[in-house]
C-alpha cells in the first residue's frame, strides 16, 4: 500500500537533544527472553509513548532505562548518564509515576509529597515552596490534609503525578496513566500531562491504552515480544500503515454473505472475527453500496485508528 | 493503599511506650543543587542497587535517614493507638507469670521469680517487637504497599531501604524492651544501676532480629509464611534460651546446643546485670550477638536483591 505522505505527518527529523537513547537492549529472566534488543530514542520535550500488549517487555524496559534492573546487553543513556552505573544521579533528575499508585496510605497528601522530596534531599524550605504550587497543578489543593484513602482513583493518580513533580525533573516517566480511571479523570490526566508537555518536560508514558496514544503521543514505538515493531507519529503510523476507512460488518446473515462474497472485491484487507467482519477500505463507498440493502446486516463505518494499526501489527490473539 | 491486607502491620506492631517528642522530625541533609560539578567518576559496571558515590547532586547525603524517618513518621501518627496493645502484652506475660507463678515458686536461682523473669522479659520483647517489624510490617512496605518500590524511583539504592529498615526495625525492638525496663523500674522488680547496662544489649538484640527477620522478609510471598517463623523458630527459642527458667532445667543435649542462640546470649548477659552483678564474662556475647546482627543483614541484603533482580 502506498499512500502520498503528507509532509507535516512524517516524522520530524531527530535533531533536537536526546534526553534519553537506547540501543541493543537485552534482558532475560531464566529462558524468558522479556526484552529483546531493543532500541529507541526520545528527544527533549517530547511525549514519547511506548506500546504493547500485556508481557510485551514495557515494564522491563522502563526498569531497565531506571537502572532498577541490569540490562544482559545494550547500552542506555538517560539525561547523559550511562544506565545502570549512574542511575541515581539520573533518578536525581527524573520523575516516575508508577502503575500501582504506590502513594503511603498512613499519611496525608501533603505528607506524602513532603516524604517523597526528602528522598531527593530537599530542604523543608524547598519544599515548603514547592508543595502548593505542586498541590494547585493537581487540583488537590483542597484536598492537601485529606487522608489517602479519602481520595478518588482520579485524584490519587493525580498525586502521584504530583509527587513524581516534586523534584522539579525534566523527564516523567508514567506507567499506564489513566489505567482503571473513569473518562472524566481520564481527560483530567490528560490535560495536565499536555500542559507539562507544554512546560517544556519530556513525557514517556507506557500505555495498552490506544486512544491515550494518539490523543497525547507525539512520537511512539509499538513494542512486542521485546523487539521494536514500529516507530513513528501516530498520524503517520496510521496513514502510513493502514486504509484510512473501516467497516465493521455484524448480524445473521453475515457468515451467509461471506459464503458467496468475496470482500476483497471492495476492500484491501479484512479480518473475520467471531461475529464481526472487519474491512480495510481506501474507499468505502462502493462496499457501503453493496451491503446497503441486506437488513439482516448491521454496518458501522469509521476512520482508522492507531488500535487498527496496534492489532495489524501484534495480532488479535489474548495476552495474558 | 490495599484493602486484602491482612494485618495493618504498619499501623505499629510491637510498639513500646517510648515517648516521642512532639516536635517537627529532623530535617534530612541539606538539598544539593544538581548544577553541582560532577565529582564522582563513573564506573561502569557498578549494580544498579549497589554501593554509590555518596555525592550524587540530588541525593541526600545519608540516603538511608529520610527512609527512616519515613517509618518514624508513620509510628508517630499511629503510636497512641498501637502502644497500648503493644506495651499490654510484654508487660502482662511479666506480670502475671512473675507474680502468679512467682507465689509459688520460693526462688529461682536465688532470686524472687519475678526478678528472674524480668532480664529475659526484657530480652524477649525486644526480640520479638524487632521481627515483628521486620517481618509484618517490613513486608507491607516491601510488597503490598509497593512503598520500597516507590523509593527506589528517586535517587536510592536498596542498601539506602534496606539500612533504614534494619535500624527501623532495631529501634522498634527498642522502644519495646525499653518499655520494660521502666516498669522493672517503677515496679521496684529492680533498681540496680546495672540497669542501664542493658540499653546496649537491646541495641544488640533489636539488631540481630531485626537482620534475621528482613532474611525471611526476602523470601517471604505472604504474610503466612511469617506465622512459621513466629511458631517454628521464635517460640522454641524463647522457650530453650533462659526468659521463664533456667536453661540447666532442659535437657544437656538441648541446653548446650541452645546457649548459642541470640536470645540464650541476651538473656546471659542481661539476667546478672538486672540482678545488680557484673555479667562478668559473659559480655563477649555481646560481640557474638554483633556477629549474628551483620551475618543476618548481609544475608538480608544478598536474598533482598535477589528478590529483586527478577
Amino acid at each position: 500500500m502506498s499512500l502520498p505522505e503528507d509532509p507535516s505527518l512524517v516524522d520530524a527529523p531527530i535533531t533536537a537533544e536526546p534526553v534519553l537513547e537506547v540501543t541493543g537492549l537485552r534482558k532475560a529472566f531464566g529462558t524468558m527472553t522479556a526484552v529483546d534488543g531493543l532500541g529507541f530514542r526520545v528527544s527533549r520535550g517530547e511525549c514519547f509513548g511506548l506500546l504493547g500488549p500485556n508481557g510485551a517487555g514495557k515494564s522491563t524496559t522502563l526498569k531497565l532505562v531506571l537502572g532498577l534492573l541490569s540490562p544482559d546487553a545494550g547500552e542506555i543513556r538517560l539525561l547523559g548518564e550511562p544506565i545502570p552505573a549512574q542511575a541515581q544521579r539520573a533518578r536525581a533528575r527524573v520523575g516516575v509515576v508508577p502503575q500501582a499508585d504506590a502513594l503511603d496510605p498512613d499519611f496525608t497528601v501533603t505528607e506524602n509529597l513532603v516524604v517523597y522530596g526528602r528522598y531527593f534531599g530537599l530542604s523543608r524550605a524547598v519544599l515548603e515552596e514547592r508543595i502548593p504550587a505542586l498541590l494547585e497543578f493537581a487540583g488537590l489543593a483542597a484536598k492537601r490534609t485529606a487522608r489517602i484513602d479519602e481520595l478518588s482513583g482520579g485524584m490519587k493518580r493525580r498525586l502521584t503525578i504530583a509527587r513524581a513533580l516534586v523534584n522539579d525533573p525534566e523527564i516523567l516517566f508514567l506507567d499506564e496513566p489513566t489505567t482503571g480511571l473513569d473518562p472524566q479523570a481520564r481527560h483530567l490526566i490528560w490535560d495536565r500531562l499536555r500542559s507539562l508537555v507544554s512546560r517544556g518536560k519530556t513525557i514517556v508514558l507506557t500505555t495498552h491504552f490506544m486512544e491515550e496514544a494518539e490523543r497525547l503521543c507525539t512520537r511512539l514505538a509499538v513494542v512486542d515480544h521485546g523487539r521494536l515493531v514500529l516507530e513513528g507519529a501516530p498520524e503517520a503510523l496510521i496513514a502510513r500503515e493502514i486504509e484510512p476507512h473501516v467497516l465493521e460488518v455484524t448480524g445473521d446473515g453475515l457468515r451467509d454473505w461471506l459464503r458467496h462474497n468475496d470482500p476483497l472485491r471492495w476492500c484491501t484487507r479484512h479480518e473475520h472475527v467471531g461475529e464481526t467482519l472487519f474491512a480495510y477500505c481506501t474507499d468505502p463507498s462502493a462496499m457501503l453500496a453493496a451491503l446497503s440493502d441486506l437488513k439482516s446486516l448491521r454496518v458501522v463505518q469509521r476512520r482508522a485508528t492507531l488500535e487498527d494499526v496496534f492489532l495489524k501489527l501484534t495480532g488479535r490473539d489474548l495476552r495474558d | 493503599m490495599d484493602s486484602n491486607r491482612p494485618n495493618r502491620a504498619d499501623r505499629g506492631g510491637n510498639d513500646a511506650g517510648a515517648v516521642e517528642s512532639a516536635g517537627a522530625p529532623p530535617a534530612p541533609a541539606a538539598s544539593a543543587p544538581r548544577t553541582l560539578p560532577s565529582r564522582t567518576v563513573p564506573s561502569p559496571g557498578t549494580p544498579p542497587s549497589g554501593s554509590v558515590p555518596s555525592v550524587v547532586p540530588g541525593r541526600p547525603r545519608f540516603a538511608f535517614v529520610p527512609v527512616y524517618l519515613r517509618n518514624l513518621l508513620v509510628w508517630r501518627k499511629l503510636a497512641v493507638a498501637s502502644v497500648l496493645g503493644n506495651i499490654a502484652e510484654p508487660l502482662i506475660t511479666l506480670l502475671a507469670f512473675g507474680y502468679g507463678l512467682g507465689r509459688l515458686l520460693e526462688q529461682v536461682d536465688g532470686t524472687p521469680y519475678i526478678t528472674y523473669l524480668a532480664a529475659g522479659s526484657v530480652c524477649m520483647s525486644t526480640a520479638m517487637a524487632a521481627s515483628f517489624e521486620a517481618l509484618y510490617s517490613a513486608f507491607s512496605r516491601m510488597h503490598v504497599q509497593r512503598t520500597w518500590e516507590s523509593i527506589l524511583n528517586a535517587p536510592m539504592t536498596l542498601s539506602d531501604v534496606l539500612v533504614a529498615e534494619w535500624l527501623w526495625a532495631a529501634t522498634k525492638g527498642a522502644f519495646s524492651g525499653l518499655a520494660i525496663l521502666v516498669v522493672i523500674f517503677v515496679l521496684d522488680i529492680s533498681r540496680a544501676p546495672e540497669l542501664l547496662l542493658l540499653v546496649p544489649v537491646i541495641a544488640m538484640v533489636g539488631l540481630t532480629f531485626a537482620g534475621i527477620g528482613l532474611c525471611f522478609n526476602a523470601l517471604a510471598r505472604g504474610y503466612d509464611f511469617f506465622t512459621y517463623y513466629f511458631t517454628l523458630v521464635l517460640t522454641p527459642m524463647i522457650f530453650v534460651s533462659g526468659v521463664y527458667y533456667p536453661r540447666e532445667q532442659l535437657p544437656d543435649w538441648i541446653s548446650s546446643w541452645a546457649s548459642a542462640l541470640p536470645l540464650a546470649l541476651a538473656v546471659d548477659v542481661a539476667r546478672p546485670l538486672v540482678l545488680g552483678r557484673p555479667p562478668g564474662e559473659a559480655w563477649w556475647h555481646l560481640v557474638v550477638l554483633g556477629v549474628y546482627a551483620c551475618l543476618g543483614f548481609a544475608l538480608a541484603s544478598r536474598l533482598t536483591r535477589r528478590r529483586f533482580a527478577r
